[in-house]
């Protein structure tokens, strides 16, 4: 199925820069997986231990995949995923 | 003459709830003798024993309160907007003053606001975590809108390397605490704020003192620390919770009603340290905090006036480069160690511990 994969600034260094990357993937975690292998380096911001890091979200179609099937969740084509760490930033 | 009236929330009763009335007269006296005609009870309403305008009812044409025109005898024209506003509002409550009347007229005509939702304003407490580039924004519009009491946190003082996002302080204030010249910066935009100044950071120690003392709690914290802190501590204090944070381009706001969701339900623990960069460390775009921080202020008085859809339930996603807002859907999570069904989270712990960081990144 092919995806959108929305990336965060904070990501970008690893996408060349790119904010929006299409990848093809059944499910979240084969998505981030094909994420990985396109994009070395980045898989280990999101995953630790084969699970998604705590102070990451990841939403499908702007629900949380924690309240779908986590890494399970199936993906349709067309389907926009959107990946949201934790942002501390008060601008002290 | 045929002027429009607009009549206010407390005397709709007496024009059948009609927002605005068709009168007649030549000046402001003669439309207020043909509405007490149109509708009985109007005159006792606004006129005293004497037949004298009553001192807490005060009377708009086109705008201008009628004392800077010539009273009760300013003439009217056809097609004048007329509006009359009763400055006692929640019930026995004090009367505001005519500089107030006059200070937040474009809210006291608004049905949204009116004078029943200024003297909520007034009566509102809302506490700022941070005087910083989210709180700068916050302070200063919480400040115009009369919110009553504002409490700032923060113990910094103003650097020059803040000025480039932080409206609220100037380069003459360059050394000073940020909470002085955040309170000097307030008092002048709105001399009836009674400002609160917190020195002291926030610990575990002192946050259940403060954060009791207001009614919503807006987060402008530039550290995970605190802001696992603060949203621990508004929710064991049952208070409303408008978080927002910023990095670079982007920004992320959400308004935590206690016991909905909350921070941790978001985000259950932060990234381990040097992770994920602070501002100090990748930069932000100095107007970024201005949305930001306006969306927060926005949420706020929202919910003090209890008008509106807040952002609860909402992750809002603001992303300054593409200008593009979008929505994502929170809830809150049975497993949440804070407010989830077996919370193991019942007091305020060791944020610097939890964290692995400290309160403050500079």
């Amino acid at each position: 199925m092919a995806v959108e994969v929305r990336v965060p600034s904070m990501l970008q260094k690893f996408t060349d820069g790119e904010k929006k990357v299409q990848l093809e993937s059944a499910n979240i975690g084969e998505l981030l997986a094909t994420l990985e292998s396109s994009y070395p380096g980045i898989g280990n911001q999101l995953m630790e231990d084969g699970e998604l890091r705590r102070f990451v979200n990841i939403y499908l179609n702007d629900e949380d995949i924690r309240f779908l099937d986590g890494m399970e969740t199936s993906l349709s084509d067309g389907d926009v995923l959107a990946i949201l760490p934790a942002l501390a930033g008060g601008a002290a | 003459m045929s002027v429009k009236v607009y009549i206010p929330t407390p005397f709709r009763k007496i024009t059948g709830n009609r927002t605005f009335v068709d009168a007649e007269g030549i000046d402001v006296n003669g439309v207020l003798r043909d509405l007490d005609q149109r509708f009985p009870g109007f005159g006792e309403m606004v006129f005293d024993g004497e037949q004298e305008l009553l001192e807490h009812v005060n009377v708009y044409v086109n705008n201008h309160e009628i004392t800077s025109l010539q009273g009760a005898e300013t003439p009217v024209a056809d097609g004048d907007e007329m509006a009359v506003i009763p400055a006692l509002a929640g019930g026995a409550g004090a009367a505001m003053t005519p500089e107030m009347v006059e200070r937040y007229s474009r809210h006291l005509i608004m049905d949204q606001v009116g004078p029943l939702g200024q003297r909520k304003l007034i009566d509102g407490k809302i506490l700022a975590v941070g005087a910083g580039g989210l709180g700068s924004p916050v302070l200063v519009y919480l400040a115009a809108a009369g919110i009553g009491t504002i409490g700032v946190a923060d113990f910094d003082v103003v650097d020059r390397s803040n000025l480039q996002r932080q409206i609220i302080h100037g380069t003459s204030d360059i050394g000073r605490l940020k909470v002085d010249s955040a309170k000097d910066r307030i008092l002048d935009m709105n001399p009836n704020i009674n400002v609160v100044t917190h020195t002291s950071p926030l610990t575990s120690d002192n946050a259940m003192e403060i954060i009791p003392e207001y009614d919503v709690i807006i987060n402008g914290a530039d550290n995970f620390a605190t802001r696992y802190l603060v949203n621990d501590a508004a929710f064991l204090a049952e208070k409303i919770l408008v978080d927002g944070s910023i990095f670079l381009f982007e920004g992320q706001v959400t308004t935590f009603f206690p016991g909905e969701g909350c921070y941790r339900c978001l985000y259950p623990s932060p990234p381990p340290p040097g992770m994920v960069p602070s501002c100090s460390e990748a930069g932000v775009l100095g107007v970024l905090p201005g949305t930001v921080g306006a969306i927060q202020a926005t949420e706020a008085i929202k919910v003090l006036l209890e008008q509106g859809e807040p952002l609860k339930n909402r992750l809002l996603l603001y992303d300054a480069l593409a200008m593009d807002f979008r929505t994502v859907k929170i809830r809150r999570d049975p497993q949440c160690p804070l407010c989830g069904d077996a919370p193991t989270v019942t007091e305020l712990i060791d944020y610097e511990e939890f964290c692995g960081s400290p309160f403050h990144e500079n």
